[in-house]
């Protein structure tokens, strides 16, 4: 029982941090229909970011913080700016390929910036493993976990309370409408890009602190794309669920089967998701006339 | 198709009207084009005709995609997975079993389009961005499961050897032999894809595509359509992996990555979507443009020592990355469209009109 314990709390910690990626997709796939696939390569930047101010150029702590948080906020703004206003309105495949080749460039900038090797922020996370019971909570998890609930619970108010975050559930609700009420829609895109942008870099901090600065932290998104369709494309509630189911599966499968299908299992269970309930959990269905 | 042909150029009969090859030039043009490729690699060396096999190979897989995404607007991000499929069922037959090439090949075709019948089933609930992220799934776990539990017989990341195949004791073992393999299939496949167009099959495709909900109520059975479209998109990029596993005689689950996938889309989007010619252009200007970026690559590390190796490492994705993006911000139509452009403006040369 002790080991089920053990794989349920690593599962829900490791998850945390699936469901803070899925936030940033969902965030602007509500609002735009555009599928950020390039998020991956977000996070890894926000860790080579994070990186650079505080160990190359010695910067205290908070002020690289701040530092790391502007500069992948503006990488989201950039990127909205440069490549995906300029496809509103193209067929889906355009919306989709954009990103996949946003993706590509920004792994290959990084690969020229900062080469292919790993590297290590000299900071480590304060405390030291909790003891529950026979269960052990390696305090980098939970940090990783406590932040990520941290920034939903933001995030939430932040949504549904700010003029900005009005401004922002207005225009993913419709476009047109959102205009004529006087919300300018493209500040609106530019604002949910930049926090998208600074969500992931505070996923890839998290993810530095604990896996190393490296490339290869882009390829944790990818454990995302499934937690978004498990709760639901539309669904910021949903994305945080499904970041810990995606998170325990992977956990549960890895420990009790197999290594192999720890990988493949999310993706198994998406195309389950597809077949029976396409929408996810918390969904909008989706219902068309001609 | 009476609107492109040039001046002067009529038709008497329906059979000449449906012709694919229309006027003597056609002819003409078509006749040296084919001996100038039977000719290609007695001209040129082992890297250039190397070069050229692998522009075919892939101009299958990009031919599958174009059908399944191009013409039925079914978005796969799982091409080089299916390719996979293809590329271990040919590769186990012909070196576990030591299955002659010509069986071995339509037998992988056969394989992956199997596969993809049963990763397009989802298309009968979801379309449109879930069906890319259902071929995403398949993306990730064909390759994962032909690196483990089927170890056994796929060598797992130890990759498979497969030896060179035979024809009447010609052994196909250079790439100037390889070529008369790839080539003369690529060529039929092609021929086939422009003729898949134009039947009733293909513009049902076309109905899927513009638009679904329209093609079910004019009486057009999509999920049998979709499916056949992901039969035929699997079964080219089946026959490309076959290829491919002959051609590089060593195949490994690593091959057929996400980012292969990727950029079959991009070189699609570069030659034109739903465009026959333009898929073969895109697959070579993106190949030949990749194969001179890592010369380039090649080139510094003797001038620059220090950078070069992140450059050879970062500038194939970025190349990937910056193709993909500039082409569907400023030509989404791709290359055939210009191809198109050229050649209308060429035949109504001095009158633009």
């Amino acid at each position: 029982m002790t080991t089920f314990f053990q794989f349920f709390v690593n599962g829900v910690m490791s998850g945390g941090v699936y469901s803070l990626i899925a936030l940033g997709i969902v965030l602007i796939y509500k609002s735009s229909s555009i599928f950020n696939f390039a998020i991956g390569e977000m996070v890894m930047l926000g860790a080579f970011f994070m990186w650079t101010f505080f160990d190359m150029f010695g910067l205290p702590f908070t002020l690289s913080l701040i530092l790391t948080i502007l500069a992948s906020g503006g990488l989201g703004f950039l990127m909205q700016k440069l490549a995906i206003q300029p496809l509103i309105g193209q067929p889906i495949l355009s919306a989709i390929l954009v990103t996949l080749g946003l993706s590509h460039i920004l792994s290959g900038a990084a690969m020229l910036t900062w080469g292919g090797t790993t590297e290590r922020l000299s900071a480590t996370l304060p405390g030291k493993p909790l003891l529950i019971g026979d269960v052990i909570i390696p305090h980098d998890l939970l940090w990783c976990f406590v932040v990520a609930v941290f920034i939903f619970v933001v995030f939430g108010l932040f949504y549904k309370y700010s003029r900005i975050g009005l401004a922002m559930r207005a225009v993913a609700e419709d476009h047109e409408i959102a205009q004529a009420r006087g919300i300018n829609v493209r500040t609106t895109f530019a604002v949910i890009w930049f926090v998208a942008g600074v969500i992931a870099s505070v996923g890839g901090i998290l993810l530095g602190f604990r896996l190393g600065v490296t490339q290869f932290l882009s390829l944790i998104a990818l454990k995302a794309f499934p937690a978004v369709l498990f709760g639901g494309i539309e669904s910021i509630g949903g994305a945080f669920l499904g970041g810990i189911i995606v998170g325990l599966l992977e956990s549960l499968t890895g420990g009790y089967i197999d290594p192999w299908i720890m990988e493949i299992s999310p993706y198994i269970i998406l195309l389950l998701v597809l077949v029976i309930r396409p929408e996810g959990l918390f969904g909008l269905e989706r219902i068309e006339r001609i | 198709m009476g609107a492109y042909c040039p001046c002067g150029t009529r038709n008497f009969n329906y059979k000449k009207d449906m012709a694919i090859v229309r006027t003597p030039f056609h002819w003409a043009a078509l006749v040296i084009l084919l001996l100038l490729l039977f000719l290609f690699p007695t001209f040129f060396g082992g890297v250039l005709v190397n070069l050229v096999n692998e522009i075919a190979i892939i101009t299958l897989a990009v031919m599958g995609l174009n059908i399944l995404t191009g013409l039925c607007g079914q978005i796969s991000l799982g091409q080089s997975a299916f390719m996979c499929v293809g590329a271990y069922t040919t590769g186990i037959l012909a070196a576990t079993y030591n299955i002659h090439f010509l069986v071995a090949l339509p037998c992988g075709a056969l394989g992956a389009g199997i596969i993809g019948l049963v990763f397009g089933l989802p298309s009968v609930k979801i379309k449109g961005f879930y069906i890319a992220m259902a071929t995403l799934a398949a993306q990730f776990i064909i390759p994962a499961l032909i690196a483990t539990p089927l170890e056994f017989i796929t060598n797992g990341s130890n990759s498979l050897r497969i030896p060179s195949p035979e024809l009447g004791g010609i052994v196909f073992n250079s790439p100037q032999s390889m070529f008369y393999i790839i080539i003369p299939i690529t060529v039929i496949m092609v021929f086939f894809a422009e003729n898949l167009t134009r039947t009733g099959i293909g513009r049902a495709f076309v109905a899927i595509r513009d638009d679904d909900l329209a093609a079910d109520v004019m009486g057009i059975d999509i999920f049998r359509y979709k499916l056949l479209a992901f039969f035929v998109c699997a079964v080219y990029a089946g026959m490309a992996g076959g290829l491919w596993a002959y051609w590089l005689r060593s195949i490994n689950p690593d091959h057929f990555h996400l980012h292969e996938s990727i950029k079959f889309l991009g070189m699609l989007v570069v030659g034109g979507m739903g465009s026959i010619p333009g898929a073969v252009f895109g697959v070579s200007f993106l190949l030949f443009m990749d194969y001179f970026v890592r010369e380039f690559g090649m080139q510094m590390s003797t001038f620059f020592p220090m950078w070069a190796p992140a450059f050879q490492q970062a500038s194939v994705p970025l190349l990937y990355g910056l193709v993909i993006v500039l082409f569907l911000i400023f030509e989404p139509r791709g290359l055939a469209h210009r191809w198109t452009v050229l050649k209308s403006s060429y035949r109504l040369r001095p009158f633009s009109y």
